[in-house]
């Protein structure tokens, strides 16, 4: 057996772009460089072809119409417009938003900022599982609820929520529905034919494709307006300005086509890769899974080691690159606010790792991770006083600890 | 198709294979998330890192000065309604010929309460400095006014207006898009408080751009999330474009001089046969700078864009107005405030040369250019 380390083991944070998907780009980097805006020769003709192809690609992989996709600098902006852009345009009917505690910052920190320019909002806590409870969501809205945004797969947890029913709630209410998708393509099948859904972001760079690129899809019938973000030469239908980047449109494409063709057999290898790193994993003592682990993304495994000190942890698996909370907030020493929405203490927030597994994931890393984090795991108890205490049978919550 | 003589520089640029190397492992085997505390992570962000002190070095400012974006539109975006919103009660100014990626933007904070003032030009396209400062007398939040123009190349004087701006307690802007890698760039020296940059139009890649922006500015971010780039530019970085708009800009560094002589010969060349057939030159007067690679021109009663058709048929890539425009058949906004008349501003054709241009294929388009002209001047005769 021979693993190369470290061991890439953080596939919700960034997938590695797919050679196919490079191989597609790189004629758009190379001798195809029109504009696409560039109506007056050739060069802007083939960029423009290139890049209507590949929205028909990310269309049908969500059963959507081309004409509904929106491309976008990623999910960030994505989110950003799709919120900031329908609670503005229809901001005559009411101001409140809806959204969960769990949520990705960029959805979150977009509706603080709409809270700061005069829109209320409410944070659902999710159950303690991740998911949402559909009565509480129906009560939390109002009769002045003018957009719910919920996600598809949470980006930490990987847990899957019940878009559908909680999409009829929003229709029956009249409210516009938001679904922040970016985790979710390639690993669950999405088909907006059906889904009772008015918006959703799409990003490249979790699905093998590039950064640098994403998409929003704006339902046509019924049709959702919004307010544009980003102005200029109006391009996308003056929805979102700014000369498109050819390749990485291209990219996007050809990953999302990828998904579309493989992701079922993708998906069944990947689940059984991340069944059996949580049996490797789940009979050490004091573990807990967060999120519910049957509505859930088949690459996602979300643990917490109790009596571990979360820095010395990450420290200590170096072999293996992993994600101790969202890639965007990992560089602050906070514990994880999904984590401690599901109610988990600061203390298993914090001795959190997050495995996600991905395409070139392979049986032999998976043993290796096992291994090292076993051996890793008892060491790190070893040094820990806390652990001590607790296999003296002390209960730590009952414990008065000294101010110093 | 790519047989074609490209002759559309200022609408995008090829990619340099020298950047394209550069960015090759960012688009293949080095692929972490810029946040992730990992060794891929930590090596995307080391090459950010890296690239921002390439762009700064380009252009005369602090490594910490450089907010990466998608792009120019979206610098341009960040600094139109990021500045002006922290200054709810001030108007927001701009001159007649900015590029649609500031008017928008100044338009749609119109909404937000701001008023628009708009600043004449002269007929050689200068912003016109007493119109500026009657502009300025009311309480002005942000001036806008772009360093080079994207389709005649006149160059404005931003120092003088910054100064003028400064003076007046209102921020300074200047979209430098069409300037970077055209003529030498000085984030200091220009005095102003922000500068939008595209790496595409420097033989960089698509999809990456900054805004170089004074810390002391008070603003206020466009996108809202991650908190990339200190809280002004929310999202995971595409570090294969940002590496490449900073190997671009490393070239442009050490290469500047050497390109502007070059496609400033062929302008000089092509102007020259240009007035031999009849041709009017926009903005070209002794004493109005522009860049040297730019000539935007027409014939009289010839239409431009049975022109720019009929040179696309003879293999030249031309453009009738700006990119983001050639959709559209109205007379070029700039050329109108100048006080082009419409008739003529709807012949105008934009030349613009760049990295691959060789005096051959210039001798062969003025050939081309004459014979066309002759013909359309016939059909026009007969359809008379």
């Amino acid at each position: 057996m021979s693993v190369h380390t470290p061991i890439y083991l953080d596939y919700s944070a960034t997938t590695p772009t797919d050679p196919r998907v490079a191989e597609a780009m790189i004629p758009y980097l190379t001798q195809h460089y029109g504009n696409p805006a560039s109506r007056s020769h050739p060069f802007g003709w083939t960029a423009e072809k290139a890049v209507e192809n590949a929205r028909e690609e990310v269309a049908k992989l969500v059963n959507a119409d081309p004409r509904e996709i929106v491309w976008t600098s990623g999910a960030t902006e994505s989110n950003n417009l799709a919120i900031k852009g329908a609670a503005h345009f229809y901001s005559g009917k009411g101001k409140h938003i809806v959204t969960i505690q769990t949520e990705h910052k960029a959805v979150i920190d977009t509706v603080r900022e709409l809270e700061r320019v005069g829109f209320e909002a409410t944070y659902l806590a999710p159950e303690s599982n991740g998911l949402v409870d559909l009565e509480k969501f129906r009560a939390a809205l109002r009769p002045d609820t003018v957009l719910a945004s919920v996600m598809l797969v949470n980006n930490e947890i990987g847990v899957i929520q019940d878009i559908e029913a909680i999409g009829n709630i929003c229709r029956e209410q009249g409210v516009i529905f938001h679904v922040d998708a970016a985790q979710a393509t390639s690993k669950v099948a999405i088909d907006l034919e059906k889904l009772p859904v008015d918006l959703m972001s799409f990003s490249a760079h979790k699905t093998y494709g590039p950064k640098g690129i994403g998409a929003l899809y704006v339902r046509r019938k019924p049709r959702i307006r919004l307010e544009a973000q980003m102005h200029g030469g109006g391009h996308e239908r003056g929805l979102r300005s700014g000369t498109l980047a050819t390749h990485q449109i291209v990219g996007m494409g050809e990953a999302f086509r990828i998904a579309r063709e493989e992701m079922e057999l993708e998906n069944a290898r990947i689940r059984r890769l991340r069944d059996r790193l949580l049996a490797g994993l789940q009979d050490i003592e004091e573990v807990y899974v967060n999120g519910d682990i049957k509505q859930r993304v088949p690459h996602n495994l979300n643990i917490s080691f109790n009596y571990v000190e979360g820095e010395s942890l990450i420290m200590a698996v170096k072999d293996i690159a992993v994600s101790s909370g969202s890639a965007c907030t990992s560089a602050s020493l906070e514990p994880s606010y999904v984590l401690r929405a599901l109610g988990r203490s600061d203390e298993l927030a914090h001795s959190s790792i997050r495995f996600t597994i991905g395409r070139f994931t392979t049986e032999e890393e998976i043993d290796y991770t096992i291994d090292l984090m076993r051996k890793k795991i008892g060491k790190l108890r070893e040094l820990s006083p806390l652990w001590e205490m607790y296999q003296d049978g002390i209960d730590l919550n009952s414990v008065q600890w000294a101010a110093h | 198709m790519n047989s074609a003589v490209y002759l559309d520089h200022n609408g995008t640029t090829a990619l340099d294979p020298r950047v394209l190397q550069a960015m090759m492992p960012y688009l293949s085997e080095q692929q972490g998330n810029a946040t992730s505390r990992h060794v891929f992570g930590r090596g995307a962000r080391q090459a950010i890192d890296h690239a921002r002190e390439q762009v700064a070095d380009a252009v005369g400012a602090h490594p910490s000065q450089v907010i990466f974006t998608a792009g120019g539109t979206e610098a341009d975006n960040l600094a139109i309604c990021g500045m002006s919103a922290t200054r709810p009660d001030g108007q927001i100014a701009m001159s007649a010929i900015e590029h649609p990626a500031v008017t928008r933007p100044a338009f749609a904070m119109r909404v937000r309460g701001h008023r628009v003032a708009v600043i004449a030009v002269d007929h050689v396209g200068r912003v016109e400095k007493n119109h500026l400062d009657a502009i300025l007398e009311k309480p002005t939040a942000l001036v806008s006014v772009m360093l080079a123009n994207n389709e005649t190349g006149v160059i404005q004087d931003i120092a003088g207006i910054a100064e003028t701006t400064r003076r007046h307690g209102a921020y300074m802007h200047t979209d430098a898009v069409q300037g970077l890698g055209k003529i030498k760039l000085d984030f200091t020296a220009l005095n102003v408080h922000a500068m939008s940059l595209s790496a595409h139009k420097i033989n960089g890649p698509q999809g990456a751009g900054a805004l170089v922006l004074d810390k002391r500015v008070d603003i206020q971010p466009l996108l809202h999330g991650g908190g990339q780039e200190k809280g002004l530019r929310s999202g995971t970085e595409n570090v294969a474009a940002i590496v490449g708009f900073g190997a671009a800009c490393e070239l442009i560094r050490h290469e500047l001089v050497q390109r502007t002589g070059a496609v400033r010969q062929l302008r000089d060349q092509l102007e020259l046969g240009l007035k031999a057939l009849g041709a009017h030159i926009f903005g070209a007067a002794s004493g109005n700078e522009r860049l040297p690679n730019t000539s935007f021109f027409a014939f009289p009663e010839i239409e431009g864009e049975t022109l720019v058709m009929a040179l696309d048929r003879k293999g030249f890539a031309v453009a009738s107005g700006s990119a983001c425009s050639s959709d559209s058949t109205e007379p070029s906004h700039v050329l109108l405030a100048m006080g082009v008349e419409p008739d003529m501003a709807r012949g105008a054709i934009r030349v613009s040369f760049g990295t691959g241009n060789t005096s051959e294929q210039l001798e062969t388009f003025l050939t081309v250019l004459e014979n066309e002209l002759q013909r359309l001047k016939r059909l026009t005769a007969v359809a008379v």
